[in-house]
Parts: structure tokens; C-alpha cells; sequence
């Protein structure tokens, strides 16, 4: 355990960037725009499934204004993966810049550049596109049975990474485990619930819509600015797609303005690329508000089928997971989305049958991507749900059958080594798990067992509750590294490739360096991400950033920490390990001197040098970081109406390394879970179109919306993690479903099997119940 | 084209501007870049500015129908050296994460401020309504926005 007395780690220091945002600096790609460049659009399909036969942009062309268009008759073709993952990527090769196909409403057929808005808007007009409409498919299981359309037909596509990939029957990925014998434990049972759960379509509905910026500097070079959550990977991408070196390509990301995993993609970064290699213009992308609904990416729409066998002493015997996931027309994130729903979810009950199958379907609708739980959302919400109904069958209270079941310090699980990112994972024992703690107090703040009286006699109040994990970064796949230098000061440049979209990461890394250093936060000024000038890092997803981006830090702290002490030593001919550094003055020598003075010496004094340091890190483990939801809801028995009353997130996040801005990822990890479990909701036509793509018809919720909200961050100390920390930022989003379901259970008795949770929705399940 | 005069943050602007030209792309364009573009409809706020005393989405406001009006963004407010009381609440609280929806979000509080110097939760919430941020759970803006008031009230109080 840590003797806990840190100056800056666990301190609500302000955030770094917080007053420039504030006071509304010019910080996001839209501000940092040279007085001309051109504007790029981007033609869609407005088909689920065509052949293009012929392509006409002449008329488009001799549009005044008009810089180039490209389509799929002018630029290369070169399969690669829209997923902003490490490489070899996981997800599969079934994307070029632009195809003779399109595969769902929203895929790109064509380009321009062109003066500005308005023009390049009529230019997409203009272009004239002949189609041949082709049978679309839908549904997830049908796409993936005998006889329907094949969506991939093409030869190119493809896997790099030795999986299963099936595209003549509509299959990306694929993924099967399974652990003892799944027919004896549930032979063994003396309860079995089952049923399948149905997630629906969601955004991640950052504020900043995507948004790119490319432009060619005087050496010729790329200059990329975007709002990305992996740099690295853009660059890299980038460079497969336009078939151009990596040298040539600058990545810079300046403020974001939130990614919630959709800016885990390269969506904008090549086609905006391509637009500025064939003009020698800068120019802008983005997405407006509907392109951003359609055409970005989505929450994997899933159908999971689960099982649960207990015994009357409250013991599983088994688990049953099979997922179909609806990864739409193409399958990034496919493979590892369907994962992590098992290794993300079947940890939390350590049992010695589980079985575990992953299919993923493509289908003509909008692409499944990253999301901010990615895999769990899906899973968690229907065990949670029949671990509730376990409970009850047996008597037992759901959060006793929870605190008895549930992984502890020092076990393990066979999911763990079974299921990794695509190929095996890694086998692990748990280390912190604050998970008794988080139900205990939870509970307590909650009421539980406690029942109000309701606000009206038409309505019903009723609670529940549902235990999460997530994981902290990807072991052996992930990599983070910084740099840092002294100036002439005592203060640091902390360059890292760990990339801020908001979460506050520029400023909990720079905690972490000040308190390794000995300084306060003021000498850190930190610079995340340019691929020019900071070092690596895989970006941020995975919630990698505090655990894994935060021990490079740590590392590279320490590194130029034993630097500033041997030149302090040398200016005070006093040994190394006599020296301290106490709030950026070194003691202990014969004088007491400060960093500054350590800083001017050494790049002006003798032995002149930059004192500079630099370390990587990768992981062996992902620790879990757990939760305990609570809700209180009341349910109106005449409309359907759900109404959240209070909601409580208990959660162990190991070391909070700034608790204000860890509440801040747990509050709205469960905002954005609340109003996906209860509003949010993409509807279609027949013909694949989504019909609601603004915030005027796909609700978020508001400050109206929330309920009251508690949040109770449960200290412990993950050993492997920097100061203690493991991540917060993912797992907060996956409880409002399951919580909510179990508190309409108990309110209504019914059981709501799909989400979102609409009045329509639980006024049927009440209908036929009764 | 079109020839309007409008004051904003204090300073006197003659423009020219097209007939569709909405206030929203007319303040980015003079670089005012606090005033961001998230939707262009009107639904999530982040474009709001205060138009005589009135807070506003200027993504449907036309530039002309500022003519002869003063608009306030929120560089009006305060900088990073001398902070407004909502801006520093703000940032103390951390209710700022990505901050992209934030500069709209202080002008509707300061507007509310203006008129109810202490505001309930619910009022808050109201007030802040129109600003969608996907980042926080506005938990940290409520409370962002109670203690600028309690600040300004005894900033207030000290004057007299």
C-alpha cells in the first residue's frame, strides 16, 4: 500500500487547459484555419446496397469554384480498416477510399473541393450517379443465413491477423470459448433464467461534429490537424490509404471536442488528405449533424442470448453467452467489440462452465464502431438482468447473490486468457477490487430495501442495481510514451502522444510527472499529441490513458529526476544520494538550489547538456476497474413513462489521480448511458434510411433530464498502476440498462428485454403481462 | 450583399453580409471562435451569444437581423488572466472536460445570474437546458454555477 502522502496525485488540481476553453480560446481544428482554403464535401449513397455503373462529374467540374473531385475511378484502391487500431489491425480490410459499391445510406461515393460551402454543396449535385439498386439486407440474422445478399463481394477484402473472416456469408468476425462443461453446470442447477437481450443503435454525439483540416507546408509535407482520439494511427493510415510515406506526414491534434470512442476512426483524415495532395490547397471536412448520425460510426447494435444456471445455495453453475452483433456495412471493430463483450462481462462471476459464442453480421445499415464500453454496454445488461432474476427465483437478495458472487482480489479468470483483442489474451489475477465496498456504500446511498411511497397512485417506484467491469488498456498490444525536458526555468516540457479529447488527461499526466519530479503542477507544461514533436502512443481508447500513458510518464519522470540529481550533484559536489527534490528545490546538498538553477547550469554551464528524458510502457495486465449502480425509478402505470429518481455510481477506479475530474468521467459516462437506455434511438425506413438524424429527434438528455446523481469514488491501490490508478473513464456508461431494467422489474414486475426503454415499450410489456 | 452595423463585445462592426449569412458564421468569420457551430439547428447550443440582454442560438439568427444590435460572446467575459467568477467556478468545479459546449453554457448562466442572483438547482438546470454537453452530466456545471453566484453575491456584498 502507498504511505499516500502525494503533493499533486489525488489533488483537485486546476484543470490544465480548463480557463483557455473557458474563455473561449481558439483551440479546436475549426479555429485554426489559414485565411483561404477550400471546403470539402462528401457525396453519400442514397441507396442501402448499389453497384455504381457509371459516374458523371462533368457537370460538377465546369461548376465555377470547383478545385477536384475524386471517386472511385481516380483514386487508388487500397484495402484497409476505418478502425483507428494498433497495427496489425484486428478489424478487417473491407474498406477503400471510395468503391464501384455502396453499402449502406451514408457511404461516401464521391468528393470535392472546392472555394466554399456553397459551392462545393452544388457541385455534390451535380455529380450525376447511376446505380444499380441491389437487395439490401437488414437483419443481422438473416444477413448471416443461406441465401442472402453478400454485402463484400468483392476480392480484395480481406484479414490480416489470423481470425476467422467469412465474407460470402456476411461474416466478420467470429468467436467461440468456452470453459468445463456448460451442460453439467446447468444440469446441475437448480434455477436456470434465460432470454435474449436486444441493444439498440446509438451515437456517441460529441458536440464537435468530426472534423479535419489537411494542408501542405512549404517542404511539401502533410499537415493534418483533426480532432482524433489516435494521431498515430492516422498517420499510419493516412499513409496506406493516399500511398504516401509516413515522413511526409504530420499529425497535429488540437483540442477536441469529445470522441467517446467515434474519433477512434479514420473517417475524414484520408479523404481530406487525397482532396489537399491532388489540389496543393489546404482544406476543411467535416461532418454537419445528419452526415455525423449517418455516415460516422455507431454503437454495435446487439442481440445477446444469456443464460444463467444457479443452485438454491446461490451458487452459478453456469453462464451462457452468445452475441450476434449488427457491425452494419462494414466490420470495423467488429472482432474486437464481440470480445469484449464476453471478456469485458463474464470475468465479474468467476464459474466454472461458461460458454461463450461471438458472430458478427454485416448488414446495409450504419457501421458499428468504438464506443465508450465497447462490447460491455451490450453484454452486461442482459446477465445483469438474469442475475437479478436468479436471485429472486431463490429467494436471495440481488445485492447479496452480487456480493457472494462476485470476482475478488487475488482470482482469476479463464475468460481472461481465452479472449484477447482478436487473438488470445492474457492470462490475469485480480489485483484491487474495491467491489464490496462500492455495493456497500452504493446501497446505502440508494436506500436499499427501502421503498418510498410514489409521487402519484398511477405510478409505481421501484430499485435496482448491477455491478460492472471494464479493463485499463489492452495488455501487450498497447503502447504509451513521453518525453521530458528542463528548461532553463525549472520547468518541463511533458510531450506525449497520450491524447486528450477532453477527458483531462494533458492534466492528470502532468500531476503524475510533478509528483515523480517533486514540482508543482505550474512547472509542467504539457503538449499532447503531435506526431512531430511528441513521442508515440497508441491515442486514447481502451481506457489505456491513466494506466498505461500515465506509468510512461511515471517512468520518464523518474528517469530525468536521477538526471536533474546528478547535475545538482556535480554543481554541489554532494552525492546523488544525499539529494531530494522537495517542490522544485533540491535538498540536502551543501546549498540548497532550485530546478531553475539546475536548468540555466545545465544548458549553460559546464558540462553543457539538454537534461531530457524519454520512456515507453506497455502492459501485462488490464485491470478492471469495478462499479456498483443503483437506481430509483417510477414507472406510470397509464403512459409507460420511465422516470429515473436518483442515481448512484460506487466506483473503484483504484487512485483517483484528480477525484473532481474522475467524477466528471463517471458522471457522464452515466449521463450518456441514461439517455441511451431511456431516449436515445435511431429509427429507419424500410429502405435503410435513418430518419432522425438531429438532436431534435434522437433526445439526448439535457440538464432537465438528469435525475439526482450521486457518485462515490471507492479508493484502493492497483500495484501496477501509476500512484495506484486504474481506469474510470468506459465503465460508468454500462449500467443505466441493466440497473434500470432490474428497478422497472421491481417496480412493475416486468422484465424489459430491448432497450431503450420507451413508454410505448414497457406499456406493452405491462399489457401483456396482465 | 448587404451592409449591417452591430456592436459585439463593446466594438462597433460595419459588414457586409450575404442575405442567408446566419450571426453564427458571421461572429467565426470576424473570429470570435468561442461561438461554436455543433449542429446548425438550433438543438444543441453551442453557437448561444447574448443579443441585447437576450440569450440566443445565432445559428438561427441571420446576420442582418443583428443589425444595429450588440452581441456579447463569451470573450467578452473574461480572459485567462482575470477570469469571470462563472468562468473560474467553472474550471474550479470541473465542469469544464472538452469545454466545447462550455463558452455558450457560461453566457446562459450569466444571463440567469443577471437575473436571479441565487438560483435554485432547478433553475439552473433550466437555464442551462439549451446547451447539450455529452461530457459531463452537468452534475459539475450546477454546482459550477452555485458557487459563482455565492461569489458574486459577496463580491456584491464587500462593494457595498
Amino acid at each position: 500500500m502507498t504511505l499516500n502522502n502525494w503533493k499533486t496525485v489525488g489533488t483537485n488540481v486546476r484543470k490544465v487547459d480548463g480557463l483557455a476553453l473557458a474563455t473561449g480560446g481558439s483551440l479546436f481544428v475549426n479555429d485554426l484555419l489559414d485565411e483561404d482554403y477550400l471546403f470539402g464535401a462528401i457525396l453519400t449513397s442514397p441507396h442501402a446496397h448499389a453497384r455504381i455503373i457509371s459516374i458523371d462529374t462533368s457537370a460538377a467540374e465546369a461548376l465555377d469554384g470547383v478545385y477536384t473531385i475524386l471517386h472511385h475511378e481516380n483514386v487508388q484502391r487500397v484495402p484497409h480498416t476505418t478502425a483507428g487500431q494498433g497495427y496489425p489491425e484486428p478489424s478487417p480490410y473491407d474498406a477503400v477510399m471510395f468503391d464501384n459499391k455502396v453499402r449502406y445510406v451514408g457511404d461516401r461515393v464521391a468528393a470535392v473541393a472546392a472555394s466554399n460551402e456553397e459551392i462545393a454543396r452544388k457541385a455534390l449535385s451535380l455529380i450525376k450517379v447511376q446505380y444499380e439498386v441491389l437487395e439490401p439486407v437488414f437483419d443481422p440474422l438473416t444477413a448471416i443465413s443461406e441465401g442472402a445478399p453478400v454485402i463484400h463481394d468483392q476480392d480484395d477484402a480481406k484479414v490480416i491477423i489470423p481470425v476467422f473472416y467469412d465474407k460470402s456469408r456476411n461474416m466478420p468476425a467470429k468467436v467461440e470459448t468456452s470453459v468445463g462443461n456448460v451442460d453439467e453446470g446447468f444440469a446441475q442447477a437448480d434455477v436456470i433464467v434465460e432470454d435474449v437481450f436486444e441493444t439498440h443503435y446509438g451515437h456517441h454525439c460529441p458536440i464537435e461534429p468530426h472534423v479535419t483540416y489537411t494542408k501542405l507546408d512549404p517542404h511539401g509535407r502533410l499537415i493534418i490537424t483533426t480532432s482524433t482520439q489516435v494521431p498515430f494511427h492516422v498517420r499510419r493510415i493516412v499513409a496506406q490509404v493516399c500511398q504516401i510515406p509516413v515522413r511526409k506526414i504530420r499529425v497535429i491534434k488540437p483540442r477536441i471536442g469529445g470522441g467517446f470512442g467515434g474519433k477512434q476512426e479514420i473517417l475524414l483524415e484520408d479523404v481530406c488528405s487525397m482532396l489537399t495532395l491532388r489540389t496543393g490547397m489546404p482544406v476543411l471536412l467535416n461532418y454537419n449533424r445528419e452526415e455525423e448520425f449517418v455516415s460516422s460510426r455507431t454503437r454495435h447494435p446487439s442481440r445477446c442470448y444469456t443464460k444463467v444456471g444457479v443452485k438454491n445455495d446461490g451458487t452459478i453453475t453456469a453462464i451462457r453467452l452468445h452475441v450476434l452483433l449488427n457491425t452494419g456495412a462494414y466490420g470495423s471493430h467488429a472482432l474486437t467489440v464481440g470480445s469484449n463483450a464476453g471478456s469485458k462481462v463474464l470475468p465479474m462471476y468467476p464459474c466454472e462452465n461458461i460458454d461463450f459464442k461471438m458472430e458478427a453480421a454485416y448488414t446495409n445499415l450504419p457501421v458499428g464502431g468504438a464506443y465508450r464500453g465497447y462490447g460491455a454496454t451490450q453484454a452486461v445488461y442482459g446477465l445483469e438482468v438474469l442475475i437479478d432474476e436468479a436471485a429472486r427465483r431463490i429467494g436471495m437478495d440481488p445485492v447479496e447473490f452480487r456480493k457472494k458472487n462476485h470476482i475478488k482480489s487475488g482470482q482469476g479468470s479463464p475468460i481472461f486468457k481465452a479472449l484477447g483483442e482478436g487473438t488470445e489474451g492474457v492470462e490475469m489475477t485480480i489485483g484491487s477490487c474495491g467491489l464490496d465496498k462500492c455495493i456497500e456504500l452504493g446501497a446505502e446511498a440508494i436506500g436499499w430495501g427501502h421503498k418510498d411511497p410514489p409521487s402519484h397512485p398511477s405510478k409505481k417506484r421501484g430499485k435496482g442495481c448491477a455491478i460492472l467491469m471494464q479493463g485499463s488498456s489492452i495488455p501487450h498490444v498497447d503502447m504509451g510514451s513521453a518525453t521530458l525536458k528542463l528548461n532553463d526555468d525549472g520547468s518541463f516540457n511533458l510531450l506525449m502522444g497520450a491524447t486528450d479529447l477532453g477527458t483531462g488527461s494533458d492534466t492528470i499526466l502532468s500531476q503524475i510527472a510533478a509528483e515523480e519530479i517533486g514540482v508543482s503542477i505550474d512547472m509542467i507544461i504539457p503538449l499532447s499529441s503531435d506526431t512531430d514533436v511528441t513521442p508515440f502512443d497508441v491515442g486514447a481508447y481502451a481506457s489505456s490513458t491513466t494506466y498505461l500513458s500515465g506509468m510512461a510518464v511515471k517512468k520518464t519522470a523518474a528517469l530525468i529526476r536521477h538526471q536533474i540529481l546528478e547535475t545538482a550533484s556535480e554543481m554541489l559536489g554532494s552525492p546523488v544520494s544525499a539529494l531530494d527534490i522537495d517542490d522544485g528545490v533540491i535538498k540536502g546538498g551543501s546549498r540548497e538550489i532550485t530546478l531553475g538553477d539546475v536548468g540555466l547550469h545545465s544548458l549553460y554551464g559546464e558540462n553543457q547538456h539538454q537534461i531530457i528524458a524519454s520512456a515507453s510502457h506497455i502492459t501485462e495486465k488490464s485491470p478492471p476497474p469495478f462499479a456498483a449502480h443503483f437506481v430509483e425509478v417510477e414507472v406510470d402505470e397509464d403512459t409507460g413513462s420511465v422516470e429515473v429518481l436518483h442515481y448512484v455510481a460506487a466506483v473503484d477506479c483504484g487512485t483517483a489521480i484528480h477525484p473532481k475530474l474522475a467524477e466528471g468521467q463517471t458522471e457522464g459516462a452515466v449521463a450518456n448511458g441514461l439517455s441511451y437506455a431511456l431516449t436515445e434511438q435511431y429509427f429507419f425506413n424500410e429502405k435503410g434510411r435513418m430518419l432522425n438524424p438531429n438532436f431534435g429527434h434522437y433526445k439526448i438528455f439535457s440538464s432537465s433530464d438528469m435525475p439526482k446523481m450521486t457518485t462515490i469514488l471507492v479508493p484502493t491501490y492497483e500495484a501496477t498502476g501509476p500512484y495506484g490508478a486504474k481506469s474510470v473513464s468506459e465503465i460508468s456508461i454500462n449500467g443505466a440498462l441493466p440497473a434500470i431494467a432490474n428497478a422497472i422489474q421491481d417496480a412493475v414486475g416486468v422484465r424489459i428485454a430491448s432497450g431503450p426503454f420507451s413508454p410505448d415499450k414497457v406499456l406493452a410489456a405491462m399489457a401483456k403481462k396482465s | 450583399m448587404i451592409q449591417i452595423s452591430l456592436n459585439i463585445n463593446g466594438e462597433d462592426f460595419d459588414v457586409d453580409v450575404s442575405p442567408d449569412l446566419t450571426l453564427l458564421d458571421l461572429l467565426r468569420e470576424l473570429g470570435f471562435h468561442s461561438v461554436k457551430k455543433g449542429c446548425g439547428e438550433g438543438d444543441c447550443g453551442a453557437c448561444g451569444v447574448i443579443m441585447d440582454g437576450i440569450y440566443c442560438k445565432s445559428c438561427l439568427v441571420l446576420a442582418m437581423q443583428a443589425n444595429g444590435r450588440d452581441v456579447f460572446t463569451v470573450e467578452s467575459m473574461g480572459d485567462v488572466n482575470d477570469p469571470h467568477p462563472l468562468q473560474q467556478a467553472f474550471v474550479d468545479e470541473g465542469a469544464v472536460q472538452c469545454g466545447y459546449c462550455i463558452p455558450s453554457m457560461l453566457l446562459a448562466a450569466d444571463v440567469l445570474l443577471s437575473e436571479n442572483e441565487d438560483p435554485t438547482d432547478d433553475e439552473i438546470k433550466e437555464a442551462l437546458d439549451g446547451n447539450l454537453c455529452r461530457c459531463t452530466g452537468y452534475v459539475k456545471q450546477i454546482a459550477a454555477v452555485k458557487k459563482a453566484a455565492k461569489m458574486m453575491r459577496e463580491e456584491e456584498n464587500d462593494a457595498e
